[in-house]
């Protein structure tokens, strides 16, 4: 799923970021002696947002993070623009180290390179869904029928044109949210920071939003950065996603990686509970071919990006209740009912676990 | 009388003294300055005729904000004149409009600091509580030393009087805006100049128009006690009215500062709307 042979939009190299009155001395212990979080926290009374972050993200692809309240992810994705000064480590955008930028190189890179969308929308209460769209272009001193015309053009990628001349108020809270992505893409900037944007949205308008946004960002060529609290968002949008506790990435990965290898106890008690029938693939489940005691000649055969859902309906399907998993021409295993069974069961994660 | 054990007073006297004899030209400029700007806003509003001035006013209100206000401004406007106060509410006016355009001067970029800077915000608070229990009467003595009987003193200590309410709201206005607003500000690329009027002032509107409003109605309640140091106006006419024991005075005098305060609260409130 991930692009290796294209550009590094984001580089983060071991990012810190602690809070507190004695940060400065909390900072030369970690760099001079290596000192960990707890020893930050008992020596020097500071907090620890985030500890120690590295990765890289390319060009078109959704990054999630995903953490609970208070394992620094909201703080993280502040670093990507500097709206928190990071206290050690490097964070690059397009190749450019964004510590070492005056105000006004920043601002630039704000204004064109990286838009942000929020939990809270903020939208601005007093201005129609056109003005709001448009208040990037606006701050940037476009002109106000060029920044309507591309707003409007915004706004008609996320299905609202026509609310263009309506307050905020007036709109549900799936569509106030659309109107702060129409805003963020507004500027054509190469990288969106979502910041749990659909958190306190229902269910259903939930899932619909994340299917639009993954639709819309692949389409556009965008990166995305998305915060999430949740692992099931998380595997539905992200092309990558790195789990957060306590300031640390404890594993970064496809979500077929973290549910089949979780790093730790932690990953796997988060894992155990997502449905595995779209996330595991043959490849990952199926036997070798000496396991098969039948003739696998006869089996009928499938591809190893076959999903769990569609290896049920092929194994209930065939007579010798198995299926050959087949490259092209060469036969690479098979996937009887039983391995399916332990497939979903996940008894790898969970025997890790324990 | 035996000396009281805390006395301030005589310190602060002794500094006012100070300041007279070392100040004096600091404050003869101040004090000519004020001057020419209330006789100005006076001169001004008394220009035009009476029923003119009603009529203009009434004409703008309906053109620019509706029947209602125009009625509004066509009732208390014409209760001065009826009263026979007509010379004495322009005065009024001038002076509140005059002193609160101080007192939001001052106070609003102070206010604006104290919301950024936590500690100052600390340090103001007991000089703000201070100034708000303090009676207003007691403003009225240092002016008065430093400035002499007359307008000047009375827009001094009105202004003075005016600053710790529009203070202390403008500071709430600007710590209630919503941190993700001033947020999406920063990440948009947003000077903090442009922060400010695009986002924080139109979010912080309502509660900076209490604070206005606040200070409307204190001045205008500190201008008629400044009636006693001879501030003019309608509240030299209250004053009047009590020393000679004028009740139809006081009254006419009294409800014409009520129509002028229900008229520069709405009004004002609906120009920044």
């Amino acid at each position: 799923m991930t692009q290796d042979t294209s550009e590094i939009l984001i580089d983060c190299r071991n990012v810190w970021k602690v809070f507190g009155e004695r940060a400065d001395d909390a900072i030369a212990a970690i760099r001079t002696r290596g000192a960990g979080k707890r020893e930050v926290l008992r020596d020097f009374n500071c907090v620890v947002g985030v500890a120690d972050a590295s990765f890289q993200i390319r060009k078109g692809e959704i990054f999630c993070i995903m953490g609970l309240s208070g394992s620094g992810k909201s703080t993280l994705v502040r670093l990507l623009n500097r709206l928190i000064e990071p206290s050690l480590g490097e964070i690059s955008i397009r190749g450019r180290n964004i510590s070492q930028m005056n105000r006004k190189d920043l601002r630039s890179l704000r204004a064109h390179e990286i838009g942000m969308v929020f939990q809270s929308v903020a939208l601005i209460p007093g201005r129609t869904v056109l003005d709001n769209a448009a208040f990037g272009l606006e701050v940037q001193g476009v002109g106000k029928a060029e920044r309507h015309r591309i707003a409007l053009d915004a706004l008609a990628r996320v299905g609202l044109s026509d609310w263009a001349n309506h307050l905020p108020k007036q709109l549900s809270g799936g569509m106030q949210q659309r109107v702060g992505l129409a805003r963020a893409i507004a500027s054509d900037p190469g990288i969106i920071l979502m910041d749990e944007p659909f958190s306190a949205l229902d269910p259903l308008i939930r899932r619909q939003l994340q299917d639009e946004f993954r639709q819309l960002t692949k389409s556009l060529g965008k990166s995305a950065v998305f915060i999430t609290h949740d692992l099931d968002e998380a595997m539905r949008i992200g092309d990558r996603i790195a789990i957060m506790k306590d300031g640390m990435m404890i594993q970064i990965g496809t979500a077929e990686e973290i549910v089949l290898h979780p790093a730790d106890a932690y990953v796997a008690e988060f894992v155990a509970g997502i449905s595995r029938l779209h996330l595991v693939k043959a490849h990952s489940l199926m036997l070798p071919l000496t396991d098969y005691a039948g003739p696998v000649e006869k089996l009928a055969r499938t591809s190893p990006e076959a999903d769990v859902q569609a290896l049920i309906d092929l194994v209930l399907a065939a007579p010798e209740q198995a299926v050959a998993i087949a490259e092209g021409e060469t036969l690479l295993g098979v996937v009887t009912a039983r391995t399916l069974l332990q497939g979903i069961r996940g008894e790898e994660a969970v025997e890790k676990a324990q | 009388m035996s000396d009281p054990l805390f006395s301030p007073g005589t310190l602060i006297a002794a500094g006012l003294d100070w300041l007279n004899t070392n100040g004096h030209g600091v404050f003869a400029l101040i004090g000519g300055a004020a001057e020419a700007v209330l006789d100005g806003a006076e001169t001004a509003l008394r220009l035009p005729p009476a029923w003119a001035f009603i009529g203009g006013v009434t004409a703008l209100a309906l053109w620019a904000f509706g029947w209602r206000m125009a009625l509004l401004a066509a009732l208390s406007l014409g209760l001065c004149l009826a009263s026979g106060l007509w010379k004495q509410g322009m005065q009024t006016i001038a002076l509140v409009t005059v002193s609160v355009l101080a007192s939001v001067m001052l106070a609003f970029p102070l206010g604006l600091l104290a919301a950024r800077r936590p500690r100052l915000e600390r340090a103001l608070r007991p000089v703000l509580d201070i100034m708000q229990t303090v009676p207003p009467w007691v403003y009225l003595i240092p002016a008065v030393m430093i400035f002499s009987l007359g307008k000047v003193p009375a827009l001094i200590a009105t202004v003075v009087y005016g600053i710790p309410p529009m203070l202390r709201i403008t500071t709430l206005a600007f710590k209630e805006v919503p941190h993700e607003l001033v947020e999406l500000g920063q990440a948009s690329g947003a000077t903090p100049m442009q922060v400010l009027t695009k986002l924080e002032i139109p979010a912080a509107r309502k509660t900076l128009l209490v604070g206005l409003n606040q200070t409307i109605l204190l001045s205008l309640a500190m201008v008629v006690l400044a009636g006693l140091v001879g501030g003019g106006g309608l509240g030299a006419e209250v004053t009047r009215g009590l020393t000679r024991m004028e009740m139809g005075l006081g009254l006419r005098a009294g409800l014409s500062i009520v129509a002028v305060a229900i008229f520069l609260d709405r009004m004002s409130r609906r120009v920044l709307e």
